[in-house]
């Protein structure tokens, strides 16, 4: 066991070492949160949208949509660069060594993780300025939520990797039929109860609805309601479900 | 300057020189495209003892990577076995991979990470506590010669460059037994001589056991002890160049006379001789096959001039690897290559470097 936890670590610190050796590069990744959070945060503002949960905030509302959009777009970039690795040699150069091959989906795993984190702290140092009541607390419960979710849709978008070798058209295919339709149907950026009932219907069943709700709750500083509970369960059946086929993946063999 | 410490285990190399290092028995393995098999390997056995440079040869698409893959664990064989070091690959993959170092048709750094971050990386991945898989990464780095681009990223070198990077990770962990993937292919000339040249070192300097792919004749030819050629799946020959192109192909005497009756009289004359296998007529010039054509040429040359023929050239005429080939398959070497030979490998993301 300490093996793997070595072995773990080893990765971990291969992926993040780039970012630390330019951490300018993180700051990039996040231009489409970040373009999002100050115009169509603004914008929504702007518009004097009822949206907060009854406290009125729409920053309150709007910021954990945002992270969790976060949360969904940088697995999918994770999955695109584990691609290019298994198609190139550098997945099968590590694959030839002794390490521990569900290391290799942990390690990389904490190194998204982290750097969500980063990014998540850095999104809501912005929306402060912007007129953002923060309730600390709660932003941080809303930070552990999501990082429960990001570590299982990290782990998914590794599997789809590997299950879309050699072309990566699998991947392409999914996450782009996938992702938008995801993010629109779990009321990220607009609330679904504006829309028809049957968009009602389908966010019902798409579990990052609950994630995002959850996230709202939490990040007022509703930290007991049912909402929450629903959003942690969600969460935490992707991430089960991500580390189990992730797991399963690496064991078979790539 | 190479600055190797000896590693622990070239006493045991020692000892059991005289084993096979590298036994692969039977090996079969087959893909699934669609409703269609693929047999990548169809039967493959052969072995190399300790300390031996042995050549995969065959054209493109012949199954020598997938005979590398399964040797190094990264592929379970569909059918056989492997044994490395003594070790059974299928029970024991983690006591095979601890020996072996492995550097793939690909390159293996990644795009975004210099070069001795991926090395320290690589030495980790081997069980190497920091400070040990530091010093290696730059010991590596300065025997290939390549200390300078520590602090590169891949998308900045040359191909050959790249490919030291490559032999780089591969040695990081000082394994008793080396897996080249075409490691010249694509390079030029003067990388590729450079690159025989550390080959060549790092045998003489450490005994170390290297089995390597090509599809280049004369490199197979010039380099290797041993030449194992396999096509369509199948190990087709196996020995010294000069085994194979005395047992396989043979070689040619030429003697060019003054007229074609000339010749044809020539050629009858070849015929009486001992140990010819093979005699061929274009216009004045006779070509007949025999093992030792040197040797057998004086001879052939009296009896030609004991029958009055004019002889007004003569020569011998070693045969080359492709020769070799040609006889065994009917086909060229370097022209039977598979169609689907991988050209646009670019991984998706190289290019957000
Ligand atoms: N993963 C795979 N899936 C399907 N076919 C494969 C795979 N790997 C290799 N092949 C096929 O097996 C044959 C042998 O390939 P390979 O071992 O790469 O040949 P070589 O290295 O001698 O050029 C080729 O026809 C190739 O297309
Ligand atoms: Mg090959």
């Amino acid at each position: 066991m300490p093996d793997r936890l070595r072995d773990t670590a080893t990765i971990f610190f291969r992926e993040i070492t780039p970012e630390l050796r330019s951490p300018v590069s993180m700051f990039f990744t996040m231009g489409q949160p970040l373009l999002f959070l100050v115009l169509f945060g603004s914008m929504l503002v702007g518009a004097d949208a009822n949206l907060g949960a009854g406290t009125g905030d729409v920053w309150q509302w709007f910021v954990p949509g945002i992270l969790v959009m976060m949360c969904l777009m940088g697995p999918l970039s994770a999955g695109h660069s584990m691609l290019s690795e298994l198609n190139g040699g550098q997945l099968e150069r590590l694959l030839v060594t002794p390490i521990s091959r569900t290391s290799i989906i942990f390690g990389r795993t904490g190194k998204d993780t982290v750097t969500l984190f980063v990014q998540a702290i850095l999104i809501t140092a912005v929306a402060v300025p912007l007129g953002m009541e923060l309730h600390l607390p709660g932003a941080l419960a809303t930070m552990g939520l999501l990082i429960v979710m990001a570590v299982g849709l990290s782990a998914l978008s590794y599997v789809l990797a590997i299950a879309s070798r050699p072309s990566g058209n699998l991947f392409w295919i999914v996450t782009q039929m996938l992702i938008f339709p995801i993010m629109l149907l779990s009321g990220i950026l607009l609330p679904i109860d504006a829309g028809p009932g049957w968009l009602g219907t389908i966010a019902a069943i798409n579990p990052i609805t609950y994630v995002v709700d959850a996230a709202r709750a939490l990040f007022t500083g509703n930290l007991l309601e049912a909402t929450v509970l629903h959003g942690l369960l969600a969460a935490t059946a992707i991430a089960v479900i991500g580390l189990t086929l992730s797991t399963r993946a690496m064991k078979r063999g790539i | 300057m190479w600055m190797f410490t000896v590693p622990f285990w070239m006493l045991t190399v020692q000892i059991m020189s005289a084993e096979q290092m590298i036994r692969a028995e039977s090996l079969r393995r087959t893909f699934k495209a669609g409703r269609k098999t693929i047999e990548a390997v169809r039967d493959v056995s052969f072995d190399v003892a300790a300390g031996e440079l042995v050549a995969l040869l065959g054209p493109n698409g012949a199954g020598k990577s997938t005979t590398l893959r399964m040797l190094t664990t990264l592929l379970p064989p569909t059918a056989g076995s492997v044994h490395i070091a003594g070790f059974e690959a299928a029970r024991e993959p983690r006591r095979v991979r601890e020996a072996i170092g492995y550097v793939g048709q690909k390159n293996s750094s990644g795009e975004n990470h210099r070069i001795r971050d991926e090395l320290v990386t690589q030495g980790r991945c081997y069980g190497l506590r920091a400070r040990d898989a530091r010093r290696r990464a730059d010991e590596v780095l300065e025997s290939l010669g390549i200390s300078g681009l520590a602090a590169r990223t891949p998308g900045t070198l040359s191909g050959g460059q790249r490919r030291r990077v490559d032999i780089a990770l591969g040695l990081v962990h000082s394994p008793r037994v080396l897996f080249l993937d075409e490691p010249s292919a694509g390079l030029d000339p003067r990388s590729r001589a450079g690159l025989w040249e550390q080959i060549q070192l790092l045998r003489r300097e450490y005994g170390i056991t290297i089995l390597l792919t090509t599809h280049y004749l004369d490199e197979a030819d010039q380099m290797a002890e041993r030449i194992v050629i396999v096509d369509r799946g199948e190990v087709i020959a196996n020995g010294t160049a000069d085994a194979l192109k005395a047992d396989l192909a043979g070689d040619w005497m030429r003697v060019t006379t003054s007229d074609a009756g000339a010749a044809r009289a020539a050629a009858g004359l070849a015929g009486r001789m001992t140990g010819i296998s093979e005699i061929a007529i274009d216009g004045s010039t006779v070509h007949a096959r025999i093992a030792a054509a040197d040797a057998a040429l004086p001879g052939y040359l009296r009896l030609l001039d004991q029958d009055s023929i004019t002889v007004t050239r003569a020569g011998v005429r070693r045969p080359s690897l492709d020769d070799v080939f040609i006889n065994l398959t009917g086909r060229r070497l370097e022209e039977s290559g598979d169609a689907h030979e991988t050209t646009a490998d670019q991984p998706i993301g190289a290019t957000h470097a």
